[in-house]
């Protein structure tokens, strides 16, 4: 009893002890899908595990919400760390000077050298201000055996190709592509995908960029061909009713066939379904035009007003190590950016990987790349043409029109 | 088509009355129990498909428990409480006094304050919502339990006001003139007369004041970021993206989202009904 | 006006005689002054600040800029705005079936037999639960592929559109929605109405040979006034405030076609980060409302005039 007691007591004291020394970082993030929480927990028991002295005080957004609890909270109480996206949109954080510049924590840890494929979108005029941890590949998740039922032999690489493994699947009475727009953002891939093929990366950076009219003939002809895909029944009826997740069940009881979407669905496919998804890369359609892809890179950034900067630069330290990265990458399913991990063994990661090497330009995402009112309006455009294609050019005037605002007549 | 009373009609409209009751009952509560039911289904059922069929199991248990077990529910549930309590505590303290100065003294603009607590209590609440962030951020009250305690206490304080008032200028104002005629100062006839008598007002307004802020949305969704303070209404479309298809376990938080004002109705409800309708007998 | 004079006239209270001589005219301003003060930092100033802030250009965060009427300017060649506001409209119009089926059921359940106090307040119930729940619940109820009505209509050999995901039905499917709580408050309104029904008019009235939709005109809709008076204005109000299901239901989708004022300004204020055009959203919403707060306040105070 007298054993007990003493041994309650150092055990008070200890905690007592630990609490008072403890030094805390305060974290926001928005990884609020199960796999995501997972690595980001993960990931912070590791580094309290190699620094005891820190405590680490974690708080989960949903990514919506993420989007309007951080403009407050960079501008008055800011946390230490948060998670957020590399490229545009941290550069408007940037320009408003509310990101810490950690150029110092990239020097020391010869992150340039090892992080090559994320630089620039950690960069605002020469200076870095995120320290990525995961990025990853879009392209399509189909479902193998789905394809061998329609008579598909092989993945397509081409726009004729795709058309016609449309039909095939159309033929089975399958519906081609799944795909929940309610949240908008899932459209913006296919649009991304369908101008880097048809228009090249350059000119869909100029367009990101506002510098280029949505009314556009180079524009129009990018609908021309999301309009063949519509109206040869490629997409399931009433995606507007459901959310990203909300779509997956279409695949997963085998009434649609494929979904362009991002590694974060590989976790959410039931285990007997994903044995059955292989993945491919956004095919040709005009072989003239270099392949750019989409590869969004999340990162962690130290907001300007943090009050423990120092320890939030050793958790970026830490996050980039390879081993580290290795890890939080792999439960993510998706791309470590330090060269010196290694990439998750699965057809995905690895296809994604090879797929990106091959590139000769990577862009984030549409509603990272360009304003996010623009991005608003365009995608609720995008949305309204997959249900009406007829009605394309009043969307797209529409949409020019809030270019012109934002950006300037031309 | 003023129903007579159904025991003056005949026995077979008596039947039919009887028997179209439930059935309209049913019928009326048909979103309710469809959501009652798929907490109960089993995550196998939903994945094949089994959506409304008899269930291969009842999962009760199991879906209420993975709810808690794998969520901040509980914590959610903690923090509602929190937040409505003081602020109804607030309100009825702030509105008590209001009312009562409202009520039992005649001065000039008695009904220009009156008017702006109700037409401030209709505003639509888009109209305030950046200027209080903003205000709570200068406060150093964002993102905490006190911005949305005070923003309630300072909101709700309206309707209550309003309602307040009415109730004490109802009551016979001559105990009032009785007391001060004895000399007793106005803080103690409030404490010791008017308070006593509005009672049952307080009640009413306790009761449904408790459910408009347990059941607030929008203003946790402004006024608090962080995961631990967030009230439960805010919490659900926190579980609706982590549960994506796991319907079972989203109508599961749904219920026990819904239930402490369910209870509060039903444990309160002749309070809670006199709240409601208290303007309607007057109007 | 009223706080100052309080704080200044506080003083007196100590040494009694100024305070007693006056005490009628300031102990109102002492009970008042702490509701009002509250009242006025959280819901009246924010409302003038509001005003203020629909003459500029501000992104939530960064500098001002003074843009005077460009964003009301604006406002009138937004096709979402004018779809917005039409909505609202249809929110009006539709939610005046919840004071019309209030009072339906009320009358129906207005009789004594056994249970009838349970079946009324399972009745009102759907009142209490929170709109991001009847929003949840709602949604599953319309899902094309599993929800409830999807499943019962199929059998009849009824097809229902994806309501949600439907540019021509989002708006109804909410509003549908959003009549289920509030017809319940209706009817508990009309129920308590019912209360104070005189029997005995009713009676006479039908010796007299009233009957059917004269008896309910003529008779007993003028004894329910004031219950139809609150409904109207609870109506009203809510139809115009409609937030929390449009935002839990479709977000304003598909395409903003099932948008709303009040959707529509939180909308711009977080996702487009265009705080100066939301406050002009805000303060048209605002104006628009103020025609029911003037209507409701006017009627309030000439009862009041009447009563004392």
């Amino acid at each position: 009893m007298k054993y007990l007691k003493t041994a309650v007591c150092a055990a008070a004291l200890t905690v007592f002890a630990t609490s008072v020394f403890a030094r805390d970082l305060v974290m926001n993030a928005n990884t609020s899908d199960p796999a995501q929480k997972q690595a980001m927990e993960d990931l912070i028991a590791d580094f309290e595990a190699a620094y005891p002295e820190i405590d680490v005080k974690f708080n989960l957004y949903d990514h919506e919400a993420f989007k309007v609890a951080m403009r407050n909270f960079l501008t008055s109480d800011a946390p230490d760390l948060i998670t957020w996206n590399a490229g545009n949109r941290m550069k408007v954080f940037v320009e408003l000077d509310l990101l810490e510049d950690v150029s110092d924590v990239w020097a020391s840890e010869g992150l340039a050298e090892k992080m090559p494929a994320v630089l620039t979108a950690s960069s605002v005029d020469g200076k870095q201000y995120a320290v990525p941890y995961a990025y990853y590949a879009w392209g399509f998740y189909y479902r193998k055996d789905l394809f061998e039922k329609a008579g598909i032999t092989k993945t397509p690489e081409t726009w004729d190709e795709l058309l016609e493994v449309g039909a095939k699947l159309n033929a089975a009475g399958i519906t081609p592509v799944t795909i929940g727009s309610k949240e908008l953002w899932p459209t913006a891939g296919w649009f991304d995908f369908l101008n880097m093929r048809v228009n090249g990366g350059e000119f869909h950076a100029q367009l990101m960029d506002g510098k280029v009219a949505y009314t556009d003939d180079r524009v129009k002809a990018v609908f021309q061909k999301w309009g063949e895909l519509v109206n040869s029944d490629f997409f399931i009826d009433n995606h507007p009713a459901y959310s990203f997740q909300e779509a997956l069940p279409f695949m997963n009881q085998g009434d649609a066939a494929m979904y362009l979407l991002a590694p974060f669905i590989v976790s959410m496919f039931p285990e007997d379904v994903r044995a059955q998804v292989e993945w491919f890369p956004f095919p040709i359609i005009d072989p003239a035009v270099g392949i750019w892809e989409d590869a969004p890179t999340d990162a962690f950034m130290i907001p300007k007003n943090a009050k423990n900067k120092e320890d939030a630069r050793l958790f970026l330290a830490f996050a980039a190590q390879a081993d580290v990265q290795t890890k939080t990458a792999g439960t993510l399913d998706m791309l470590p950016p330090n060269v010196n991990a290694s990439v998750k063994d699965d057809r995905f990661a690895q296809g994604g990987f090879a797929q990106l090497g091959k590139a000769s330009g990577i862009m984030q995402f549409y509603d990272r790349d360009t304003d996010p009112a623009l991005a608003k309006v365009g995608m609720e455009g995008f949305q309204e043409f997959m249900q009406n294609p007829d009605r394309l050019d009043q969307i797209l005037e529409r949409i020019e029109a809030e270019r012109a605002r934002i950006y300037g007549a031309l | 088509m003023f129903p007579r009373p159904i025991q003056e009609t005949s026995r077979r409209r008596q039947i039919i009355y009887k028997v179209a009751l439930p059935i309209s009952l049913i019928i009326w509560l048909l979103p309710m129990i469809a959501i009652v039911a798929t907490a109960g289904r089993s995550l196998s059922d939903l994945n094949s498909g089994n959506y409304w069929g008899i269930p291969s199991e009842w999962a009760f248990v199991d879906n209420f428990n993975a709810v808690f077990g794998s969520s901040s529910v509980g914590i959610y549930l903690l923090n509602s409480v929190i937040i409505t309590l003081p602020s109804i505590v607030g309100a009825l303290f702030l509105s008590t006094l209001a009312g009562a100065g409202l009520a039992l003294y005649k001065f000039r603009g008695r009904f220009v304050i009156l008017a702006l607590f109700i037409a401030g209590n209709f505003v639509p609440f888009q109209i305030l919502m950046i200027p209080v962030r903003q205000l709570t951020l200068d406060l150093g009250i964002y993102d905490t339990y006190w911005g949305v305690i005070l923003f309630q206490i300072a909101f709700q304080t309206g309707f209550c006001t309003f309602f307040m008032r009415n109730f004490i200028a109802d009551l016979p104002f001559e105990l009032v003139e009785a007391a001060r005629a004895e000399g007793v100062g106005e803080w103690k006839i409030l404490i010791h007369v008017i308070v006593p008598l509005v009672r049952p007002a307080l009640a009413a307004l306790a009761v449904l004041q408790f459910t408009f802020i347990w059941n607030d949305f929008f203003w946790p969704l402004i006024l608090i970021q962080s995961d631990d303070l967030r009230p439960i209404t805010l919490g659900l479309t926190v579980l609706k993206g982590q549960y994506i298809s796991s319907f079972n376990l989203l109508a599961a938080g749904s219920l026990i989202a819904a239930l402490p004002p369910v209870m509060m109705f039903f444990a309160m409800q002749r309070h809670f009904i006199a709240g409601l309708t208290l303007g309607a007998s007057k109007g | 006006m009223t706080d100052s004079q309080t704080m200044s006239d506080d003083r007196p209270r100590k040494t009694g005689t100024f305070f007693r001589r006056n005490k009628l005219a300031i102990m109102p301003l002492v009970f008042i002054a702490p509701a009002f003060a509250m009242f006025s930092l959280f819901v009246i100033w924010p409302i003038i600040q509001s005003v203020g802030l629909s003459f500029v250009e501000w992104q939530g965060i960064g500098p001002k800029t003074w843009v005077g009427l460009d964003n009301y300017r604006e406002l009138l060649g937004d096709q979402v705005f004018w779809t917005s506001l039409v909505n609202n409209l249809y929110w009006l119009a539709l939610f005046l079936l919840a004071p019309v089926m209030g009072l339906f059921i009320a009358l129906f359940l207005n009789q004594n037999v056994f249970g009838i106090r349970l079946v009324k307040s399972l009745f009102f119930f759907p009142f209490v639960v929170s709109q991001i729940v009847v929003g949840m619940i709602f949604a599953w109820f319309y899902d094309p592929a599993f929800g409830l009505l999807a499943t019962l209509l199929k059998p009849l050999g009824i097809g229902i559109p994806a309501i949600l995901a439907d540019e021509n039905w989002a708006t109804f499917g909410i509003i549908a929605a959003g009549l289920w709580p509030q017809t319940a408050y209706c009817m508990i309104l009309y129920l308590t109405g019912l209360n104070s029904v005189n029997p005995e008019v009713i009676e006479a009235a039908r010796l007299d040979g009233a009957k059917g939709w004269r008896l309910l005109v003529k008779i007993v809709l003028p004894q329910l006034r004031a219950a139809t008076f609150i409904a109207l204005v609870v109506t009203v109000i809510g139809a115009l405030r409609s937030f929390d299901l449009v935002a839990v239901m479709t977000s304003g989708g598909p395409y903003n076609s099932s948008n709303v004022l009040a959707y529509y300004m939180y909308d711009n204020a977080i996702s487009r980060y265009r705080m100066g055009y939301a406050s002009a959203i805000a303060t048209i919403l605002f104006l628009i409302m103020d025609v029911y707060i003037a209507w409701f306040l006017m009627r309030l105070l000439r009862n009041e005039k009447g009563a004392r």
